[in-house]
């Protein structure tokens, strides 16, 4: 298939959301644009979900909060139908006796409590708002540099030195002290800063959760710091931090942007899963699907995993020993599960009002229960006694569920991808042990379910084709990021074979549903490969 | 007498130590690729001149041997070397090199083609962990063998003779980088027109089990040519003659170092007939091409220089104080009666513009130092038509 007058300018293999935003910013530029989607559906792992009759869910990320202002304003999401259902959604860290610790608005960035629960000391509250500010300065500077191009490694261009110059000076500029801070921290473990700073226990664990959600981390495992960072570096209408939810679930986020690149005259096709990058001297020219069909383009942009794009669509015939090490050794070792519930009425939980549980609900009493729930997962087992971060997004949005029903959706954590002995005969093991943790906070939970659906981080990559059931295709550790994201020699998002690039959540800056990934892409592929 | 714990013996023997140990009177060894093998058996030069007018038998088991076998072999060879390996057929040998990435040289070697989707590749260093991660996405197994051959090059204007002497009828008829099967003593024998002193000569191959049978039937053969066991000194003098290059001399392996910016590609030892563009993607060919377009930084030449000093490591000059580069091998060749040296020179120099070798000799307590003007010369400095003559001389 071709479009009217020849080939195609691109075609992007993946039509998660990365590749949908790189598809309409092509698409705006004037490019005719083509994506070929696996799924019967868009999105990837930025979907919603009927997972029983009439319960929907966002079926992987859940949370809107990283989504970035650049692309959400080029690609003009509102007009193409984003609405959210809620944009300042509190947190509410519970606590095992009932004394739960309640955020007005996300949790660093409004420390207004309510007075009913667990009350911070004033120590900890000046503490927290220092604290906030200063980690929101460094998320700040990140924001900034998730819009940029990475310089190359081994800089040998003018162009890459100033890439380098420009970091260097970004982080000069914070001044002296917050510079010597981010230097001491950047590379530091999560809890030692918070046990530094804080002491209340339920406040310190809310936010060692937050620091590893989506990563094979723990607490006190080093680079935990730039987790969170690289978490409050997102923006919902320019408040740092903010948490919101679409209007439909995730998926609608990625509707917004499939009618965007619609309007860009980008051809979309689902169901249509690619075999392998067609490569003539030396040149990526096209695409074969699993049909046979070869559609040919300019450019090939993927959406996959740099593993799958690299090792099993391109091929490592294509490329050379040094850059197929690199790319076997990235590391994507998923490590969260997806819980979805249908309830037939709204839980209660003890200590918690109706009206309370329209807010992020975290359990992780304490960073050791964090930090213990960390624990067999290094060993290939799963949490005990896991910790979550859980939504009842159906308070916020009605499409959700059938009237006066609901849907809760959650993150759970430790579920090592890698699961001694295979999940298939742990599954239900560990959903045992996830409502006996739900029920010690809601006892009437179990009674309310209908139906329930778990996925472990393999659903995840069976389902949506996610390497590793990884969040971001690839850890966000420090050796995996920026001019190593996803190696060296491909962090400009050209692939070392002429006319393929990556757009994905590999790609620098990682993860999350924030769309520049696909953004930067696009702009490379604009220039054609070019260094910035 | 203490017995060492095995763990304490560094070194490894070959098959033929029992032999060579023996007839190693200096004492002189060292260590190559982990097995302990002889610099010098008796006398430097007279191993040299019987290379150079009779016959040597050098002991190469240590040389590292990988089995290239399964369906993809010829491609994953042609993936890995510079060099179109389509043209390399049963019963043919071919030198090539290979690459890293940003196409800077990680080895040398040489590849036997065996049969079918069977090759063997033989090279100084040892490169498994390098050749596995190639072999990602090709059917093709690669095992080390180097323990599991034993064999010994026999080089000189009489090796054809001695040979014969032994009973390989027909063999003087093989070609240059051909080989062929014969059996010795209920083993298999693999013969090849292969060498690395630039000369008439060949290399033998055998399981170890047969290794002390053919060193004593070869010695015994060579009786009457004037045989006599080479050690790595005199087999060195032989290479710098013949302008081959050495790994971690002529250029560093790829894959030990830690300084990028030292390595050489193929273009800048000399080896650029080795690179064929037209194959189809090979390991560092990306760069290979940029370096065509923008230019290599170094050239090897061999150099002829004045005197008869030999000009090791020294410095090259041009005109009063340039800097342009260093000398990798040299020596005073007692055949072609030349001081003679390889050198690496930064590109682009000025061949006419007085080149000159920074010699320092020491003698009893006092440094000389010889400006010593010099040429760049073809590198191989020894070439003789009996090497690449069929049928060989078997005089
Ligand atoms: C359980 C879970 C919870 C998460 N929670 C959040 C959250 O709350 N908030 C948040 O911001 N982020 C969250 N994330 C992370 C976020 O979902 C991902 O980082 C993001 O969706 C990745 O987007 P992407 O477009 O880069 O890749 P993907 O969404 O993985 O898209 C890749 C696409 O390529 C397609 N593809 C792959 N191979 C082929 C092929 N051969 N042919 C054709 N198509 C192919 C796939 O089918 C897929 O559609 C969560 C992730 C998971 C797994």
């Amino acid at each position: 298939m071709t479009p009217a007058g020849g080939a195609y300018d691109a075609v992007i293999i993946g039509g998660g959301h990365n590749g949908l935003v790189c598809a309409a910013m092509l698409g705006r530029s004037g490019k005719r644009v083509v994506i070929v989607e696996a799924a019967s559906k868009l999105g990837g792992a930025a979907t919603s979900g009927e997972f029983a009759p009439g319960f929907t869910v966002s079926s992987c990320a859940h949370i809107l909060n990283q989504l970035h202002p650049k692309v959400s304003r080029a690609l003009d999401l509102s007009r193409h139908g984003l609405k959210l259902s809620t944009a300042r959604m509190g947190t509410i860290a519970l606590a095992p006796g009932g004394r739960h610790l309640t955020f007005e608005g996300a949790l660093m960035v409004n420390e207004a409590v309510n007075g009913a629960g667990e009350v911070l000391s004033q120590r900890d509250l000046s503490s927290l708002s220092r604290l906030r500010r200063r980690l929101l300065r460094f998320a700040g500077l990140l924001h900034d540099f998730q819009a940029t191009v990475p310089p190359r490694l081994d800089a040998t261009s003018w162009r890459d030195g100033l890439g380098l110059a420009r970091l260097g000076w970004a982080v000069r500029r914070l001044g002296r002290d917050d510079m010597r801070e981010l230097l001491r921290i950047a590379g530091s473990n999560i809890a030692d800063v918070l046990n530094d700073e804080l002491d209340s226990d339920l406040l310190k664990g809310a936010i060692g959760l937050d620091a590893v959600l989506g990563t094979g981390l723990g607490p006190r495992s080093p680079n935990s710091v730039f987790t969170l960072l690289y978490r409050l570096s997102g923006r919902v209408g320019g408040v740092p931090g903010a948490l919101a939810l679409p209007e439909g679930g995730m998926g609608a986020v990625t509707d917004a942007m499939a009618a965007a690149a619609k309007a860009n005259r980008v051809d979309i096709r689902t169901a249509c899963p690619v075999k392998s990058i067609v490569v003539e001297e030396d040149r990526a020219v096209g695409v074969e699907l699993e049909s046979g069909e070869v559609i040919r383009a300019h450019a090939v942009v993927s959406n996959a995993d740099a593993k799958t794009t690299c090792l099993d669509l391109l091929g490592a015939r294509h490329l050379d020993t040094g850059f197929v090490r690199r790319v076997k050794g990235i590391r994507a070792r998923g490590t969260a599960a997806k819980l979805h519930l249908a309830l037939d009425g709204l839980p209660r939980f003890s200590g918690l009002e109706a009206r309370d549980l329209g807010r992020r609900l975290l359990i992780a009493p304490s960073l050791d229960y964090v930090e213990l729930a960390f624990n067999p997962c290094k060993y290939g087992e799963y949490s005990p006694a896991p910790a979550m971060e859980i939504t009842i997004p159906s308070i916020h949005d009605t499409s959700l569920a059938p009237p006066g029903k609901h849907v809760l959706s959650a993150v759970v954590q430790y579920a090592p991808y890698d699961l001694k002995g295979g999940w298939q005969a742990a599954k239900d093991g560990f959903m045992d042990r996830i409502m006996d943790i739900l029920s010690a906070y809601a006892p009437d939970l179990a009674d309310r379910v209908v139906a329930r659906e778990l996925l472990t981080p393999e659903d995840l990559e069976q389902r949506h084709r996610l390497p590793g059931g990884h969040w971001h295709h690839g850890e966000l550790a420090l050796d995996q990021l920026y001019m190593m994201r996803p190696v060296a020699g491909a962090a400009q998002y050209a692939a070392p074979v002429p006319g393929l690039y990556l757009c994905g959540a590999g790609s620098h800056p990682g993860g999350g549903v924030m769309g520049a990934a696909g953004m930067n892409a696009a702009a490379q592929v604009i220039k054609g490969g070019k260094q910035s | 007498m203490i017995q060492p714990q095995p763990y304490e013996v560094q070194v490894l023997e070959t098959p033929f130590h029992s032999r060579t140990a023996e007839l190693c009177k200096t004492n002189e060894w060292s260590t190559w690729s982990g097995y302990t093998t002889p610099d010098v058996y008796t006398n430097m030069e007279l191993e040299y001149f019987a290379a150079r007018n009779t016959a040597t038998l050098f002991d190469i088991s240590p040389m590292t041997k990988y089995a290239i076998t399964g369906p993809d072999a010829g491609r994953y060879l042609d993936r890995l070397l510079t060099r179109d390996m389509a043209k390399v057929n049963p019963g043919r040998v071919a030198y090539g090199l290979w690459c890293n990435d940003a196409g800077m040289v990680i080895d040398d070697g040489t590849v036997f083609c065996l049969g079918e989707n069977d090759y063997r590749l033989c090279s100084q260093e040892r490169h498994l962990p390098w050749l596995l991660d190639s072999a990602i996405g090709y059917e093709v197994a690669i095992e080390d063998i180097t323990a599991g051959i034993a064999a010994v090059s026999l080089q000189g204007p009489t090796s054809c003779a001695v040979l014969k002497a032994m009973g390989f009828v027909g063999i003087e008829e093989l070609k240059p980088y051909a080989h062929a099967e014969f059996q010795l003593g209920g083993h298999p024998l693999m013969i090849s027109r292969t060498g690395f002193t630039g000369d008439l000569g060949y290399e033998l191959w055998i399981e170890p089990a047969g290794a002390g049978e053919l060193w004593d039937r070869l010695m015994e053969g060579g009786r009457l040519h004037g045989i006599r066991p080479l050690g790595s000194k005199a087999l060195d003098m032989t290479r710098i003659e013949a302008g081959f290059i050495q790994a971690g001399v002529e250029f560093f392996p790829g894959d030990l170092s830690t300084r990028p910016d030292r390595l050489r590609s193929p273009f800048e030892i000399g080896m650029g007939w080795l690179v064929d563009f037209e194959k189809g993607h090979f390991i560092g060919r990306r760069a290979l091409l940029r370096e065509k377009q923008t230019g290599s930084r170094h050239a090897l030449v061999g150099l002829d220089i004045a005197g008869n000093k030999p000009a090791h490591h020294s410095f090259i000059f041009q005109g009063r104080n340039k800097e342009v580069g260093i000398v990798t091998s040299a020596l005073w060749s007692p055949t072609c009666k030349r001081n003679i040296a390889l050198a690496s020179l930064r590109t682009p120099y000025d061949k006419a513009h007085g080149l000159w070798a920074d010699v320092y000799v020491h003698r009893e307590q006092k440094w000389e130092r010889i400006k010593a003007p010099c040429r760049v010369v073809d590198k191989q400095f020894f070439n003789p038509p009996r090497r690449w003559a069929t049928p060989a001389g078997d005089r």
